[in-house]
């Protein structure tokens, strides 16, 4: 028997369809029967009929048939089902055989023909005596057949065909070979497929029909037998339905049947064969859950059913076998398109099968233990005089035996001392691994992580337990770091300790150091190898692991000490962050940032979490700086002592759950000034560099695989702290502070700003720094930059200049920032500065000064630079403001100016400085489309404005003639030179530019001005002449008329019309008699041009005076 | 037996304690059943507020029941599949009091969430539930 002995036999497996022998056919030589056969097992689609078809030549032996039973009555069978049977029926009796027969209806040889045809078909009758298999024949003829019924000579000939060969017509056929062959082929197996179901119903009623013959209690085999042959031909004759009934009525039946030691196997045999047809055609209709019940109940009735208890490893593998089986089924239908889900999956299955697996190892390793004597029995009881058995699940050495003690006891012995030396020898890893990745496959499809993770331990054990100690470490190196995330530290321990035992057999150096520091770390609950790691840096062959094969062991032990006798082969770095080692570590800078002039000191907590203390040989610090890397070293300077001896260094031992704290100083250097120094790693050697040893590292100064959860737990925590003895730390108070800046040394400087804000638009502002050393030594090359402060708005830099020379104004040239004004060597002294600033609005500026001083620290002396800052903001506010505007003679505003009519420019100065303002002077440059009527000359010379005065000056001015009538024209510009009025400081003069406003000018065709006194007196005659200018080319026609009034009477033309000749002027006189003291409204005089009506008369009264004083004659 | 919702376990036990091993195992492989089932849910179990998970997955000789809490403090119990006596309602009214008696660890100021439980009245609530059934 093969180790595939449990496998199912194919012809269970496979999906049975009708078989039908083709004979007659030389598909070797004769071309067109090759095309016939091909077309027939081509291209065999779904949607074609299920035949399984053969070519057998024509005199082919089909199997025999025995004699019928006529009585059953001294029959008792021998077993359930015979092994031949599902093949003899899938592949050797056929359902029907067709004879395949060259003839056209017009042969010239037709009657040697016919009889011919009725010999071949007579042979194959009688090769398939006693069997209901038909027999059809096909004609393969050359011609196209005519439609039915108009060939005569066909029908006539068929006839007689038939009668020859004693056929039925139906059983008849043509096959024309011609173009369409497959189209005639497919129906042609339609019609065999109709005979093929026909052979099987009459097989189902045959086999039903024995029924009547069985007695209960001599025939239960035979029930099950023919209920299992009725469903399988139903399967044949694709019934599914009624296959599916039949084999539940068979499974049932199977339980029924009186079960013993002896033919316990057979039954199992056999319900498993019935389960697995029942399952299959469930997962076919659709199903599954029916599949899944079945398959329950299958295994809950099996169960129990161990049989022999020597044999017990028998039942594990049959049960192993059925899981997987169903686990096959399962995953076929899902690739059919069945879908599962996360708690019902084939992996379950496998992943049983696989444990059963596991448990027929553990029975083999019980039961086949024989004493090294015991060989295989001789005769071979397993053999049998056919080599296979008759009857499946039965034993070899007492076939058909169905009584309840074996015939034989000694045979049976026998028999079963052969099938445990046989089990001995099956590789049961291999197929407990098989079954695993399986179900491995499966877990991963259905999202369990976890469950896959688990699998793959079993793997990895059972890899451990097959010597394949690679693939075990691997795969659990592979699912180590889940567990180790997911926290769960029973389950990793037991993963560590079976990797521990691999890396130790393949003498893998460094896993098993790694290893082994993680078993007796904390978390863990190993505690069997305290000193392993102290063993392996003593560079020796450490003590065999527990539980290991012995031959194993020995070949380690020649392997470790190749390894160690190799050199170079003995240093080890082990990144702790993808571990949990036995030691902790953290490191930290004192304060996130130090001085330059002070040293730098960073502390290293160690604690070790192992059940001994633990002796290390060289603490090292990395830092970004590998300079300075040399300070933080901390070894052991006792280098040939033995390790375990006490040293006098006690600081290198770790006690257990004590905290160690190393403290480290050094210097920073000045280059590392604003630069950030981190630690990158710490590193802790255990062992000696003159033999092997392991260094542990810790990127970043701290931390492993659990620290950061550990942390968390320790940050949430309300336990009180207890007070520890001095120079004890509680652990989880040590924070980690794992980067530190370098910054400069404090200045000992005070730089003071000394000006009065706010400054005033375009003003040289003065500010006057004062610097003033506090420093124990000489203060050198010391540097100010001063200015505006970067990174404001960019319209502040363009407006504002700063200079050191105060006597001119700045221009766009000078810069916003003076950087490096050189000052020298400290003397205590002052720096005057002159800001321009443009524009108004706050902006800061800025007073750095730096300069470098020499300092010792640590006894090392050190050039430091220091630098100081000093912000201020500064307000900038408009000195003054400057309102202009046009006024007549009259001071009445004016819009517009008539040409060569003379008109006032008036300016207001209002101060808004808070600081008084001298005026220094002021100017008028008119542009050349004013004229100045006088001299103009400053009114407001040396007048000093306090805050919100005003000083006002103004000039008489006229417009020479302009053309096109009116038109807009530039005055000019208006000068002040002023400063600001200060006992601070001496300050310049600032000339401040104003625009005079534009004005619209204008001619006007009329001028008029009147000629009267001063004033009137009441009842005093009053002169008034008015002088009408006629400014125009052209001859005007003037109305005059003056209204009456009350306060006066008066002579003169009272209404009057008259010409005015172009370049003339007219006079008109009139006498004013006051009646009224005070100021009286002169009488009006209207006038309006004829040729001009859009010049009113009240444009025409600006020019002249509207009201009079009048005093009182006395 | 329960866990947190970090996934490693606060407090495991079994009896008896042979195969302890095993059952962890089970326990841990069933957080895949408790995760999908929240994460696949996670709305629906929300509203409803049902706590109890029922049967996690079949294996051939144990039942898997879980329970998750609102927190996402998970509860797994692990009996015999031959065990007929604890039906589902057993199992509820275990899986209430297992997280009853929880809440009290929970409001135990001195208790810090997270830590390992090492309670007297857990223990007890424990040790006779598993008394009863077994």
């Amino acid at each position: 028997m093969s180790p595939a002995q449990w496998d199912l036999p194919p012809e269970l497996c496979c999906r049975p369809m009708a078989f039908v022998a083709l004979t007659g056919l030389d598909v070797v030589y004769n071309a067109i029967h090759r095309a016939i056969w091909d077309a027939f097992c081509t291209n065999r689609r779904a949607d074609r009929v299920p035949i399984s078809f053969k070519v057998l030549p024509g005199d082919h032996e089909y199997p025999k048939c025995r004699t019928k039973r006529t009585s059953y009555e001294w029959y008792i069978p021998k077993g359930i089902l015979k092994t031949g049977w599902m093949n003899k029926h899938l592949n050797l009796v056929p359902a029907l055989v067709v004879l395949f027969y060259e003839l056209d209806w017009d042969d010239p040889q037709w009657k040697e023909k016919q009889s011919e045809c009725a010999t071949k078909v007579e042979i194959v009758r009688t090769s398939l005596q006693g069997r209901n298999t038909k027999v059809a024949v096909v004609l393969i003829q050359k011609k196209t057949p005519l439609p039915p019924g108009e060939d005569l000579v066909a029908s006539e000939r068929a006839s007689a065909l038939c009668g020859a060969c004693d056929l039925s017509g139906k059983s008849l056929f043509v096959l024309p070979h011609t173009d369409h062959l497959v189209g005639y082929i497919i129906r042609l197996e339609n019609a065999f497929y109709e005979h093929a179901q026909t052979y099987y119903y009459n097989e189902i009623r045959r086999v039903k029909s024995h029924k009547e013959f069985l007695n209960k209690t001599t025939h239960q085999l035979l029930f099950v037998r023919h209920q299992f042959k009725m469903g399988f031909f139903s399967e044949l004759k694709q019934d599914t339905q009624n296959a599916l009934k039949y084999y539940r009525t068979a499974y049932s039946l199977v339980h029924e049947l009186r079960a013993h030691e002896t033919n316990m196997l057979e039954i199992k045999t056999m319900a498993g064969f019935i389960n697995y047809k029942i399952c299959r055609l469930c997962f076919q209709h659709n199903t599954p859950l029916d599949a899944i019940a079945q398959f329950r109940k299958h295994i809950d009735l099996c169960k129990k059913k161990i049989g022999s208890a020597e044999l017990a490893f028998e039942h594990t593998a049959w049960m192993s076998k059925q899981f997987q089986s169903f686990g096959d089924l399962f995953d076929e239908a899902i690739k059919l398109g069945l879908t599962a889900i996360q708690t019902q999956n084939p992996g379950f299955y496998y992943q049983q099968a696989a444990y059963y697996a596991q448990e027929r190892k553990q029975q083999a390793g019980q039961l086949c233990s024989h004493e090294p004597g015991v060989g295989y029995p001789a005769p071979d009881p397993l053999e049998t005089p056919t080599g296979a058995l008759d009857f499946y699940g039965q034993r070899p050495w007492r076939q058909g035996h169905q009584s309840i003690d074996p015939p034989d006891s000694e045979k049976e012995k026998q028999g079963i001392l052969a099938l445990q030396v046989k089990e001995r020898d099956v590789l049961h890893s291999e197929l407990i691994i098989a079954l695993l990745s399986n179900a491995v496959a499966q877990f991963k499809k259905y999202k369990c992580p976890r469950m896959k993770s688990h699998l793959m331990v079993q793997m990895g054990e059972e890899y451990y337990h097959a010597k394949d100690y690679t693939k075990a470490l691997k795969l659990l190196d592979y699912v180590m770091c889940d567990y180790r995330t997911e926290r769960w530290w029973s389950l990793l321990t037991s993963i560590l300790s079976t990797a521990l035992k691999c890396s130790y057999l393949m003498g893998q150096v460094k896993d098993y150091i790694t290893y082994s520091m993680e078993l007796v770390g904390r978390g863990l609950l190993i505690v069997y190898k305290v000193d392993i790691v102290i063993c392996d840096c003593q560079n020796e062959v450490p003590e065999p692991e527990p539980d290991c094969d012995p031959a194993s062991v020995k070949m380690a032990q020649s392997l470790w000490s190749d390894r160690i006798s190799l050199a170079g082969n003995n240093e080890f770095t082990i990144e702790v962050q993808d571990y949990v080692p036995f030691v902790q570590c953290k490191a930290k800078f004192l304060y996130p940032s130090f001085h330059i002039d002070e040293p730098v000191q960073l502390h290293v907590y160690v604690r070790a979490d192992c059940p001994h203390p633990v002796r290390f040989s060289k603490l090292c610090v990395s830092l970004s700086n590998q300079e300075y890397n040399q300070y933080c070293l901390l070894e052991d300077a006792s280098k040939e002592q033995d390790i375990l001896e006490p040293s006098t260094q006690e600081n290198m031992c770790l006690v257990p759950g004590k905290t160690r704290k190393y403290c480290f100083k050094f210097v920073a250097k000045t280059e590392d000034v604003g630069k950030k120094i981190e630690i990158t790693s710490v590193g802790l050697m255990l062992g000696r560099e003159t033999a092997r040893y392991v260094y542990l590292n810790w990127r970043g100064g701290w931390g492993d695989a659990a620290s950061s959860h550990e942390t968390l737990q320790a940050s949430r925590s309300f336990k009180r702290r207890t007070r520890l003895p001095e120079q004890q730390l509680d652990w989880d108070t040590v924070t980690i502070q794992s980067s530190t800046m370098i910054i400069s040394r404090v200045p000992k400087i005070s730089v003071q700003l000394t000006h009065e804000p706010p400054a005033l638009t375009n003003e040289m502002y003065c500010m006057i720094v004062t610097i003033q050393s506090e420093e124990d030594t000489v203060a050198k090359d010391i540097k100010l930059t001063a200015g505006l402060k970067p990174g404001q708005d960019a319209n502040l830099t363009q407006s504002t200049q700063i200079t050191l020379n105060g006597s001119e104004v700045c221009d766009d040239s000078h810069p916003a920032l003076l950087p490096d004004i050189p000052l020298g060597d400290l003397q205590p002294g002052q720096k005057p500065l002159y800001i321009h600033c443009v524009s108004t609005g706050s902006r800061i500026l800025l007073f750095h000064v730096a300069y470098s001083v020499s300092a010792t620290v640590e006894g090392k002396d050190i050039t430091c630079k220091c630098h100081k800052d000093e912000t201020v903001t500064l307000e900038t506010v408009v000195p003054f403001e400057v309102a202009m505007k046009f006024v007549s003679s009259k001071f009445e505003h004016l819009e517009r100016v008539f040409v060569d009519i003379p008109f006032l420019l008036m300016m207001d100065i209002l101060s808004a400085s808070p600081w008084p303002i001298e005026l220094v002077n002021s100017e008028v440059q008119l542009a050349s489309s004013m004229t100045a009527i006088d001299q103009p000359q400053s009114q407001v010379e040396g007048v000093t404005l306090q805050t919100s005065e005003c000083a006002s000056e103004c000039f008489l001015l006229k417009c020479p003639p302009v053309q096109n009538g009116t038109s807009t024209v530039a005055s000019g510009h208006y000068f002040i030179s002023w400063k600001r009025k200060s006992a601070f400081a001496e300050t310049s003069v600032v000339r401040t530019i104003v625009i005079l406003p534009h004005v619209m000018v204008e001619n006007i065709p009329l001028y008029v001005h009147a000629e009267l006194p001063s004033f009137g007196r009441v009842r005093e005659s009053l002169p008034v002449r008015y002088h009408l200018e006629n400014r125009t080319g052209l001859v005007q026609d003037v109305e005059i008329g003056v209204e009456p009034s009350d306060a006066f009477m008066f002579s003169g033309l009272k209404q009057v019309r008259m010409r005015i000749l172009p370049g003339t002027e007219q006079e008109m006189l009139y006498n004013f008699y006051p009646l009224m003291a005070g100021y009286q409204v002169l009488p009006q005089l209207n006038i309006s041009l004829l040729r001009f009506p859009n010049i009113s008369g009240q444009l025409l009264r600006r020019f002249l005076p509207s009201r009079i004083f009048v005093k009182v004659t006395f | 037996m329960n866990c947190d919702s970090m996934n490693y376990p606060l407090y495991i036990r079994s009896v008896p304690t042979q195969g302890e091993l095993k059952f962890h195992y089970t326990v841990h492989t069933s957080l895949d059943v408790v995760e999908e089932k929240i994460s696949g849910v996670g709305k629906a179990l929300a509203d409803q507020r049902e706590l109890y998970l029922g049967l996690l997955y079949p294996t051939e000789d144990y039942k898997v029941y879980g329970y998750v809490t609102n927190s996402k403090v998970k509860f797994v119990i692990v009996v015999d599949s031959s065990n007929t006596s604890l039906r589902d309602n057993e199992i509820r009214s275990m899986f209430r009091k297992l997280h009853n008696s929880f809440t009290d660890v929970m409001c135990n100021p001195f208790y810090n969430p997270g830590d390992p439980i090492q309670s007297k009245a857990f223990d007890s609530i424990v040790s006779t539930m598993m008394v009863q059934a077994f």
